[in-house]
């Protein structure tokens, strides 16, 4: 196989340099537990509280509204019943049709415990509607829980409005960041979000790891229950490298985010120029006004996302697709559902998602290779040879 | 990732024999533009033998569509129409050294596809265009995937399938958004397989009002609601006569094309399983 190009960033990211370097000492020699009265292993309490300074400056915001998780789907699970078992009066939960199944999952076993889901509609380019909500919000609303960016199309919520509402109306509201952490602001100071959740291996540290921020004064109850660390919020004995790695890829992407971003955004939008201009019948799902620097959806008419995604596996090129025959359960992405995105064009999905170590070069192999595999699979297809004629 | 054989990986990069033959004296079809696959199959006949002397294809699928539409040209040139029409799905699947169990409603795609053809060589039946549904004149199951009864019956009987997953696998039927697998199971039992025994609910035969009406209610709650949530949708239980359940659809649900196949797939199935078998549903339209 070619070198990769690896463009599936929303999946996960390499491992930084910089962060592996700081981790290994972790796993070589520093093996103690934190919890221990030794110094051996008492003085990793000390890495581990400096890492979660560095979180906590990701977010500006205070240390102890930090805990680290096992990563996002944790961080979900854990605020969505932290806060409801905080709240046993309220039975009522509004979300959106095209959250993260970290989301939607727990949402779906909690109707069968008997509690009332709203799940918000989106319209054609993936946005909200923010009234819908204000009307959704009841008084046994316990939990809004609403991400940040979305993981397939990139679409980026207004949370900081959406905070405002849902603090107005005196409610909970979570925020699920993982695809929005070290690409977009997260200033806790005026995004009005009780709980955000972020994961270690989107932002280039390593699977295994993640952060909740809970708001200084949230109730919450420990949805995993053990010793006391993470100040009793939080049971299980630490994850110290990946602790350690996660505090240094957020400080590595709180050094340079802005630029960053730029010059993710400058290769996304050139390869979506790019592919729009050499392949006809395409289109880019979502609202592209709102939406992450590093994430492009498009649609090749006629044809079927596996199979793209293959022929460019063939060239190291690495993708994903919203296509059913993709996704393990033979079920279409929920996202572009939600969106109206009709069925034949949900199966030619692809999703570029790009990282602060993607190149132009890399863009412009795949603008010459992605043209004729396109081609190749339409002439293949009989609607596209229908359409011909 | 599928973890696709080498077959089909040879049969993937590049298949052979893509592409239609000119003048051809077969032509089959299957599948369609919302299923996510579909096939054409032309053939080149000698008249005399019923020899297939040339076969190509052209495919809109994933990857192993494609590989099972390219092994299959492969094995029927040289054959004759009676040889071809032995060839069965799992026939297919053996030549590429399996496919992952998901992936099987390829091969049986493949398979249509060349009956359709033989039928055509036969005048049997005309060639339809790509993207109808229910052809084969069978009742529509899968609205997502536009599969009949008649499709998910033959798959049960010819690979022994037991279970609403297995028959997903083979046709694709309630593969997306599940409202139908209250019809699947009824087809499975009915194809007189035997298939996970029913919850303790479904087997009371004896149940008095007040319980029939608590246990509609708590499975309207549990199983139907979330599901009709899901796009939007809603419903609400207007009353109950014997074992006559009266409900109106609300939200995206009311006034939906496909609203009597909620009502008689999905918001029956689920009263069919959980409550008693023999449960009717009205829509009281709003």
């Amino acid at each position: 196989m070619s070198k990769v190009i690896y463009l599936d960033n929303n999946a996960t990211t390499p491992v930084a340099p910089e962060v592996l370097d700081v981790m290994l000492p972790y796993y070589r020699e520093f093996y103690g537990n934190p919890s221990s009265m030794h110094t051996f292993g008492g003085q990793l309490a000390h890495a581990v509280n400096d890492a979660r300074a560095q979180v906590a400056e990701l977010f500006h915001a205070r240390e102890n509204e930090i805990i680290f998780t096992s990563g996002g789907t944790e961080s979900d699970n854990a605020a969505i019943r932290g806060v409801l078992e905080a709240f046993p009066e309220k039975r009522h939960i509004i979300t959106t049709r095209v959250e993260h199944p970290a989301i939607l999952s727990p949402c779906r076993h909690l109707e069968h415990q008997g509690y009332r889901v709203t799940y918000l509609p989106v319209d054609d380019q993936g946005r909200l509607d923010i009234e819908m909500l204000r009307e959704a919000i009841k008084s046994d609303t316990a939990l809004v829980s609403i991400m940040y960016a979305n993981n397939e199309t990139g679409i980026v919520f207004p949370v900081k409005k959406i905070g405002a509402i849902v603090k107005e109306k005196g409610c909970v509201f979570h925020c699920d960041a993982v695809q929005a952490a070290g690409k977009l602001d997260m200033d806790m100071q005026t995004l009005a979000a009780d709980l955000v959740s972020i994961s270690g291996h989107k932002l280039h540290a390593p699977k295994g790891v993640g952060a909740l921020f809970i708001r200084r004064g949230t109730r919450f109850v420990p949805f995993i229950m053990g010793g006391h660390q993470e100040n009793g919020r939080r049971g299980g004995t630490e994850n110290v490298a990946g602790q350690v790695g996660l505090g240094r890829a957020c400080e590595l992407a709180m050094s340079d985010c802005r630029t960053e971003t730029l010059r993710m955004a400058g290769l996304r939008d050139r390869l979506e120029q790019g592919v729009l201009e050499r392949i006809p019948e395409t289109r880019v799902n979502g609202d592209v006004e709102h939406r992450l620097p590093a994430t492009m959806n498009v649609s090749f008419a006629y044809i079927e996302g596996e199979a793209i995604l293959l022929k460019l596996n063939e060239f190291g090129i690495c993708a994903s697709s919203g296509s059913a025959c993709t996704s393990g359960s033979l079920e279409p992405s929920h996202v572009l559902r939600a969106m109206g995105v009709p069925f034949t064009d949900i199966h030619g999905s692809i999703r570029f998602s790009f990282s602060r170590y993607n190149t132009q070069e890399e863009v412009d192999r795949v603008l010459e290779i992605l043209p004729p595999i396109i081609a190749e699979l339409r002439d293949m297809s009989p609607f596209w040879n229908q359409r011909k004629k | 990732m599928w973890d696709y054989s080498d077959k089909v990986k040879t049969h993937f990069l590049p298949p052979h024999d893509v592409g239609e033959i000119a003048s051809p004296d077969a032509i089959g079809e299957a599948g369609s533009l919302v299923c996510g696959d579909a096939l054409r199959i032309t053939l080149k006949v000698e008249p005399d033998t019923e020899k297939i002397l040339d076969a190509k294809f052209q495919t809109f699928g994933c990857g192993s569509a494609i590989a099972s539409s390219s092994i299959l040209t492969d094995m029927v040139i040289g054959k004759t129409l009676a040889e071809a029409a032995r060839i069965t799905n799992q026939d297919i699947a053996e030549n590429l050294g399996g496919l992952p169990q998901e992936k099987m409603h390829c091969s049986v795609m493949g398979m249509e596809a060349l009956e359709a053809a033989i039928a055509n060589y036969r005048g049997q039946v005309q060639p339809s265009a790509p993207g109808t549904i229910g052809e084969d004149g069978g009742e529509l199951v899968c609205k997502c995937f536009g599969v009949t009864d008649r499709k998910i019956e033959r798959a049960i009987r010819e690979n022994n399938l037991s279970t609403v997953d297995e028959v997903t696998n083979y046709t694709k039927a309630g593969g997306a958004c599940g409202s139908c697998h209250g019809k699947i199971e009824e087809i499975l039992r009915r194809v007189g397989k035997e298939i996970s025994p029913l919850p303790a609910g479904a087997e009371k035969t004896k149940l008095t009002n007040l319980q029939r009406m608590k246990l509609v209610q708590e499975t309207l709650d549990r199983e139907v609601r979330p599901e009709l949530r899901k796009d939007g949708g809603d419903l609400e239980l207007v009353d109950i006569e014997g074992k006559v359940v009266k409900v109106r659809l609300l939200g995206m649900c009311a006034g939906c094309q496909v609203a009597g196949f909620t009502l008689k797939d999905l918001v029956g199935g689920k009263l069919r399983e959980f409550v008693e078998p023999d449960i009717v549903v009205e829509d009281i339209k709003s």
